[in-house]
């Protein structure tokens, strides 16, 4: 397994998504966002972060990059992509995911742990959640408010492209277990060939016992498996 | 050619920014305000003086950056 995680002016979260595929024996390049041609990729990452300032709208002159030719190529092939935080955004407005991340239903920028329902398992990034569905990541973000129009949410819903939604310590899934007022309690979002994942919870946060936790080491270990 | 488009949230879309605003303002005393919706103003320089070959560009311009249209209606307005 090669991954490629693409590094944007404004990034930062680049290294930590770095240092957990290294830890998983994933074996990554780092790629600046000008390249013309993406490296030999069997994962593309987007990082977290605040490419360009977040100007204006989160991840839209991110999604008109040099490079993003290339990762539509690869998406296009059934390559896999994982945008976490303000990669999801940029997923998003590169049209490779349906939807729409507004602002935080509060207007408040969110840091803090939340409990996650694991709601697909059957696909190659969540595939070791199977006998852990109610997991805790950590969020950070401003703009992580998931909406779409009904038509959208139910082709979710019925094609079971939802792979996480936030709940709370039992799994109960309710307004009060939704940091951000997205709809349905959206976190992330698979795409039709469940080849791309976008999700605001970090994983590459919760990857060491000594320092926080192991529930994001499980995504990337069910990824390490693949190959 | 000098052309000004604003982009603003669709009118089912919630608009907490526009919200706080409209409270502020009743609370500073205006209490006949109604509503305030928040939104965007780009002012565009052109190298192009006919009206028509401007007015695709820039529609062009909104669709692909200015605005996304799956939240947001934009508005051109050519002088």
């Amino acid at each position: 397994m090669i991954s490629s995680v693409i590094v944007f002016p404004g990034s930062n979260c680049d290294r930590d998504v770095a240092v957990a595929l290294k830890k998983f024996k994933i074996k990554n390049q780092m790629v600046w966002h000008n390249e013309t041609s993406l490296p030999k990729s069997d994962l593309v990452v987007l990082p977290g972060g605040f490419s360009y300032g977040d100007y204006l709208r989160t991840g839209s002159i991110a999604s008109k990059s040099r490079i993003i030719a290339d990762v539509k190529a690869h998406a296009k092939k059934g390559g896999l992509i994982l945008g976490i935080c303000n990669g999801f955004q940029i997923l998003i407005e590169t049209g490779l995911l349906p939807g729409v991340l507004l602002r935080n239903k509060k207007l408040r920028f969110l840091s803090k742990n939340v409990f996650l329902k694991v709601i697909n398992f059957n696909n190659k990034f969540c595939s070791n959640y199977k006998n852990k569905s109610i997991i805790k990541l950590p969020i950070a973000h401003n703009e992580g408010n998931y909406f779409a129009n009904n038509e959208i949410l139910k082709k979710l819903e019925d094609d079971n492209l939802i792979a996480f939604k936030y709940c709370d310590e039992k799994g109960k899934i309710d307004e009060n277990s939704n940091p951000n007022g997205s709809s349905k309690n959206i976190a992330g979002i698979l795409n039709f060939k469940k080849n791309i994942l976008g999700m605001m919870p970090h994983p590459e946060r919760l990857i060491d016992p000594v320092l926080s936790g192991e529930d994001g080491s499980m995504l990337f270990n069910s990824l390490n498996k693949i190959k | 050619m000098k052309i000004s488009t604003t982009v603003t949230l669709k009118k089912d879309v919630l608009d907490p920014q526009g919200k706080v605003v409209s409270q502020t303002l009743k609370n500073m005393g205006y209490k006949n305000i109604i509503s305030v919706r928040q939104g965007k103003y780009f002012e565009i320089e052109i190298n192009e003086e006919d009206k028509n070959k401007v007015k695709i560009i820039i529609e062009e311009i909104c669709k692909k950056l200015l605005a996304n249209t799956i939240i947001e209606d934009y508005k051109i307005n050519l002088k």
